[in-house]
């Protein structure tokens, strides 16, 4: 056995495949990808930044990020932050719940089958739409606030408060939480019920499955996801843009501003001095991520 | 034979085709024909021809693009296919809700494309800070048009304008009399703008007829923002766009708009009222302008033709917005009586607001609006 199996192991070892000298062509593979990459997210971040640093006249200038500490745009960046934070813990929770429920169920079964195509939908489901939508039912003048003020149950009675951040952060969850039930499925469908069984058969209970198997290996997905839908509110616009059409409370909202206002406080380099803050923000919460899932991934270890 | 004789009356049409062509360019007056490069630099349509050899050369452009024209909006959807029906000529609508300074950006980003706008519809102060985007142009009923509603050269013209006014849904809210009725209760969560006024030219002139209702000056829009943040504090100020479906479902029963706009509303909503402050008129045109770099330089000069004909003029009037040519029309009697009638009723002096007064009342809102409202 060992004497018929060795030759062939030389053979192969003593013959290198590639040539010493050959160029390695791995790379031409992803080409297209780099390709794809530069033209659709590198050159436009390239003619942003370029333009950040340029007056309307087309001199050189820093005075598009000193504006940048305008109290409106301070504020809009705290608002956005905020919003995106809240409504993204808020969906992945409630989204990676119903992911799990749904996984959980019957594979072929018609509840699964409802619920991702519904959240297929509904993901997509954002803009003037959706917030007209909330507008014509539960607004101060819908439907079903005007049925249930009929009947006692009055929600508005604190104030209007679907036109500030909390009517944003309600909407937003609409399609934040679709949104992680369709990418949190197929990692939840990555656990096999054999490791549960496994774990109660060497006498763990929930929590010890929880806090050893199914934890580590759904956390670094979850806290992904998370980021996604982060992402997702932070560059949402039309939804908030018709709902909170005053004083623009998002940064994508003074982005708008700042490139077509027509009574003359048009400021296309400020427009892209705030999207430069955006892509910062987006970076530092995608270094946050990967700093979080290196150090978890050591605790869940 | 019959092949023969076919052929022979074929010719004998093409020729007099060709007969009938040349003298239907030569009765054109002036030169026979407007090519593409004399179009592009006419400054009237006699420079290019006369009107027939204008109107031929826009037919065999084709085409038109307009853009930021709501078919809602003084009556351009109906103004829209009434040129399209009358010359055969298509036009390519760009984004009809864009504001005046995304045709101007238009103008600027697509250049010399063949996508980029024929011709603008824009706000005042955009019309003033972009002159060199246009090419001088002045229509044959040039002279209707006040000296202060024009360029000398062209450059830009005003077309058609209206008073600053509040609409409201009479079914939903009492009759309104003064701005401060909308302060009371009645009114919670039911006052809109139409948009932001640091963004919009509309919205703008809402807070400063606010503000000369209330103590206010042309050079003095601070009251009209202590105004709406008085309307926040109450718990009346809605910050949703005012639109068709918004006034339409409720959602925006009392709006601060021009009256042109608002009281297309009454089609709607037929409760729909029209105020304007008899303390507070205060008038607003929009002005016309060509692109320098029209890709139809002939359609774009007949487009205006079109506008400030006796016939365009009363389109926009039917669409309650007050054409520039409207005094000069009813000294004529070629004004459109029924549409003239619907206007809403105006009294007071009206007042308007100059380049520079527009540009210190953004100024202060650009510092305090958001602040106010929020």
């Amino acid at each position: 056995m060992t004497a018929a199996g060795n030759p062939a192991v030389t053979t192969t070892a003593g013959r290198p495949i590639v040539g010493g000298r050959r160029l390695p062509l791995d790379w031409v593979g992803a080409v297209p990808f780099f390709a794809y990459v530069a033209v659709f997210l590198l050159l436009p971040t390239g003619i942003i930044l370029v333009g950040a640093f340029l007056a309307e006249n087309g001199s050189a200038t820093l005075t598009n990020f000193s504006s940048l500490g305008n109290a409106d745009i301070v504020k809009a960046s705290l608002q956005t932050v905020l919003l995106s934070a809240v409504t993204a813990v808020v969906g992945a929770s409630l989204g990676a719940l119903v992911a799990y429920a749904v996984a959980t169920g019957n594979p072929d079964g018609i509840l699964r089958r409802i619920v991702v195509s519904a959240s297929g939908v509904l993901a997509q489901f954002g803009g003037v739409t959706l917030a007209f939508a909330f507008l014509a039912t539960i607004g101060p003048a819908g439907l079903v606030y005007l049925f249930l003020k009929q009947h006692g149950i009055d929600f508005y009675s604190g104030g209007y408060w679907i036109y500030d951040l909390r009517g944003l952060q309600l909407v937003y969850l609409y399609f934040q939480i679709p949104l992680m039930v369709l990418v949190f499925i197929p990692a939840v469908d990555g656990i096999k019920p054999q490791w549960r069984e496994a774990a109660e058969s060497l006498g763990g209970g929930t929590w010890h499955y929880w806090r050893y198997v199914a934890g580590p290996l759904l956390f670094p997905a979850f806290i992904g996801c998370a980021l996604l839908l982060f992402a997702n509110a932070f560059s949402a616009y039309a939804t908030a843009n018709a709902l909170i059409n005053q004083g623009a409370p998002v940064l994508s909202q003074q982005i708008n501003n700042a490139l077509s206002s027509e009574v003359g406080l048009h400021k296309p380099g400020l427009a892209n001095a705030i999207a430069i803050e955006m892509i910062v923000i987006v970076v530092l919460a995608t270094v946050l991520y990967s700093l979080l899932q290196r150090r978890s991934s050591r605790w869940l270890q | 034979m019959k092949l023969g004789s076919l052929t022979r009356q074929l010719g004998l049409a093409v020729v007099a085709f060709v007969l009938v062509a040349a003298c239907g360019s030569s009765t054109g007056g002036g030169s026979a024909s407007c090519s593409e490069s004399t179009a592009k630099t006419a400054t009237s349509a006699s420079a290019c021809g006369g009107m027939d050899a204008l109107v031929a050369a826009a037919k065999s452009e084709g085409k038109l693009n307009v853009i930021a024209l709501p078919p809602d909006w003084a009556n351009y959807g109906a103004i829209i296919s009434g040129f399209t029906a009358k010359y055969g000529i298509a036009i390519t609508s760009n984004n009809p809700n864009g504001s005046s300074q995304d045709e101007v950006n238009a103008v600027t980003q697509l250049g010399t494309s063949s996508r980029a706008p024929d011709v603008l519809d824009i706000g005042m102060a955009v019309a003033l800070a972009n002159t060199a985007d246009f090419a001088p142009y002045k229509v044959a009923t040039w002279n209707d048009i006040l000296d202060s509603q024009k360029e000398p050269t062209g450059l830009w013209f005003q077309d058609y304008g209206g008073y600053m006014s509040v609409g409201y849904d009479s079914s939903k809210v009492p009759t309104i009399t003064s701005l401060s009725d909308l302060l009371g209760s009645a009114f919670k969560g039911k006052v809109a703008l139409n948009g932001d006024p640091t963004q919009a030219n509309a919205a703008l002139n809402g807070v400063m007829m606010a503000s000369l209702a209330n103590g206010g000056s042309l050079d003095d829009i601070s009251k009209g923002v202590d105004f709406f943040h008085q309307l926040k504090q109450a718990g009346n100020f809605v910050p949703v766009q005012a639109t068709t479906a918004t006034v339409k479902n409720g959602t925006t029963p009392v709006v601060f708009d021009w009256d042109y706009l608002s009281a297309a509303h009454g089609t709607d909503v037929p409760t729909w009222k029209v105020f304007v402050p008899n303390n507070a008129v205060l008038g607003g045109y929009y002005a016309q302008a060509i692109n320098k770099n029209a890709p139809h330089p002939a359609a774009a000069r007949l487009w205006e033709e079109y506008l400030y004909s006796d016939e365009g003029q009363n389109l926009w009037l039917k669409g309650l917005a007050r054409p520039v040519r409207m005094a000069a029309m009813q000294k004529a009697g070629t004004i459109d009586q029924t549409a003239a009638a619907a206007l809403p009723p105006v009294t007071g002096t009206p007042v308007f607001l100059s380049a520079s007064q527009a540009t210190a009342a953004s100024a202060y809102l650009a510092s305090h609006w958001s602040a106010a409202i929020s």
